[in-house]
């Protein structure tokens, strides 16, 4: 029973990660139609801020937590404006070849002016404890980690119900043209889609420096990549099939982990991807793809 | 109030709009009548910054012509365009908000929604629920009205009457009439030339690109012989 437990929060964990960073990615896609492979790199300056400013400032983790999403966000922002806002309206190969080639950049500079190995930060790692409730003993982290997602969508839906840039972002997902015809400025929803993203792209930095302690410049890039299967099983531009997607994979993982005996425990990549393939077979477009609303002419 | 003079207007490499003028005076009803793809919404959207362009726009001697497309709606200019639009997954009221995005008088927004929910009824029951569920001329009320949430200082009405049954269309013409006896500064662009001509002051058809005729609404009679003429049908 205890392992049972103990497993269920792993899956809800990993599950949690994989849906904050593919939230990162859907809001910025179902905008503007481009899957930010650079949201990895985002991710990794996240955790070199953290570096930087305990090096400069201070080693406070609350301070340094405020730091990285500071950074995160800024750091998005300035991609939006530069790499990303002269491609605007492009097609979809160029968004991601952009992307891509920002992802390389920045990666190469983390390589030059940082370190190709890692760089211990570890004012984190202290939220990672094990706790000993009973017979079962669970670590800190996950429970963080799960709470910190629920409340940043929560946070989230609240955004995009009640607050008019909020609405205009979701009107930007449907029809984009209409959200400027009623005089929304589109720099305006963008830089708010990359700003949401930048934050995301924090909490799941803070949270993947509390698991590692050390940054390196490839640490956001295979993150990234389950996230885009978690977006890709969800629905892609869907923000629930993302975190739909994100937990469904999380607990794949973890059950594939456990229940596949330990000789096989190789494949367990490869039973993910089957069963991923198996869902994309049934829904082609991701379980909650939007649904195309074409209007009644036209 | 709108003055448009030579205007050209592309779809990439294609010229749609050959070199045409209009103008709209304050508190007047215009309208543009003409077959498929005679170019009337291709102005519209010139009008509103959404297609590329040449020649001059000047709405109240101002060019507006470069500006974005934000920035005209800021100026004054509001469309209700073809097929509706409606932000089918937000609410009826989220999309009238969406109209008066660029108010910073919020409350007098909410009261002006509230008006408008007690004056289309059938709008106010719905106002919670998503668009694309309302029919097609609750959606057509639901574009209008969001256009007008922008305070105007013209309406743009894309063929409102398209895809309605004839007494939906009527409802949505009576609506117009209204619009315009309030003050309304309308250009509508229509297929439906028996009610076009009923709403509007003056008329301007167009023809592969070029405005073929204009006058006065009284010169086109009861539109009879227009629309034999737009159709090539003997009634």
């Amino acid at each position: 029973m205890d392992y049972v437990i103990q497993q269920a929060l792993n899956a809800l964990s990993f599950g949690a990660e994989y849906a904050l960073i593919a939230l990162g990615l859907a809001i910025v896609f179902s905008i503007m139609g481009l899957v930010n492979f650079a949201h990895g790199e985002v991710i990794a300056f996240g955790g070199y801020s953290m570096v930087m400013i305990s090096t400069v400032l201070t080693g406070n983790p609350w301070f340094l937590m405020i730091g990285v999403l500071v950074a995160t966000v800024l750091a998005s922002l300035t991609l939006e404006r530069v790499a990303f806002r002269t491609i605007r309206g492009a097609d979809l190969t160029t968004g991601l070849l952009t992307a891509f080639g920002v992802s390389i950049i920045l990666q190469n500079l983390f390589l030059l002016l940082g370190s190709p190995r890692p760089i211990p930060a570890t004012q984190f790692i202290f939220l990672d404890q094990t706790l000993t409730i009973g017979a079962i003993r669970i670590s800190s982290l996950q429970i963080y980690e799960a709470i910190t997602t629920v409340v940043a969508i929560g946070l989230l839906l609240t955004f995009l119900r009640k607050t008019t840039l909020g609405m205009a972002m979701r009107a930007a997902a449907l029809d984009f043209e209409m959200v400027r015809l009623c005089g929304v400025r589109a720099n305006r929803v963008i830089a708010g889609a990359f700003a949401i993203s930048g934050l995301l792209a924090g909490l799941a930095a803070i949270f993947i420096m509390a698991r590692r302690g050390s940054v390196d410049p490839h640490m956001g890039f295979n993150p990234v990549l389950t996230a885009f299967v978690a977006c890709v099983i969800g629905g892609f531009g869907s923000l629930p099939g993302a975190v739909l997607g994100g937990f469904l994979l999380g607990i794949t993982e973890v059950a594939v982990l456990v229940l596949l005996p330990q000789e096989y425990g190789g494949l367990a990549q490869a039973v993910v991807f089957t069963l991923v393939a198996l869902v994309l077979i049934w829904r082609p477009d991701g379980i909650l793809s939007p649904a195309q609303e074409k209007g009644d002419k036209v | 109030m709108l003055q448009i003079k030579s205007l050209k207007v592309f779809h990439g490499p294609i010229e749609a709009v050959h070199g045409i003028d209009i103008s709209v005076r304050e508190g007047q009803c215009v309208t543009l009548l003409g077959p498929n793809g005679a170019g009337k919404t291709s102005t519209l959207s010139a009008i509103t910054g959404t297609v590329r362009a040449t020649g001059s726009i000047r709405l109240q001697d101002e060019d507006i012509g470069r500006l974005p497309i934000e920035e005209r709606c800021k100026r004054g200019i509001a469309i209700s365009p073809e097929g509706r639009r409606v932000f089918a997954t937000l609410s009826v009221r989220d999309n009238l908000i969406m109209g008066g995005a660029t108010r910073r008088d919020k409350a007098s927004l909410t009261d002006e929604i509230e008006e408008w929910f007690s004056q289309f009824p059938v709008l106010g029951e719905r106002r919670e629920q998503p668009a694309g569920t309302l029919s097609g001329g609750e959606q057509q009320m639901l574009a209008i009205v969001r256009a007008l949430l922008s305070k105007p200082r013209i309406l743009l009405l894309d063929e409102p009457s398209l895809g309605l049954a004839p007494q939906i269309t009527a409802r949505i013409f009576r609506i117009i009439k209204e619009l315009k006896a309030a003050g309304t500064t309308i250009l509508l662009v229509e297929q439906n030339a028996g009610a076009a001509l009923e709403v509007s002051d003056y008329v301007y058809v167009l023809n592969n690109g070029l405005v073929s005729r204009h006058g006065d609404v009284a010169e086109f009679g009861d539109g009879a012989v227009l629309i034999n003429e737009l159709t090539g049908v003997q009634q």
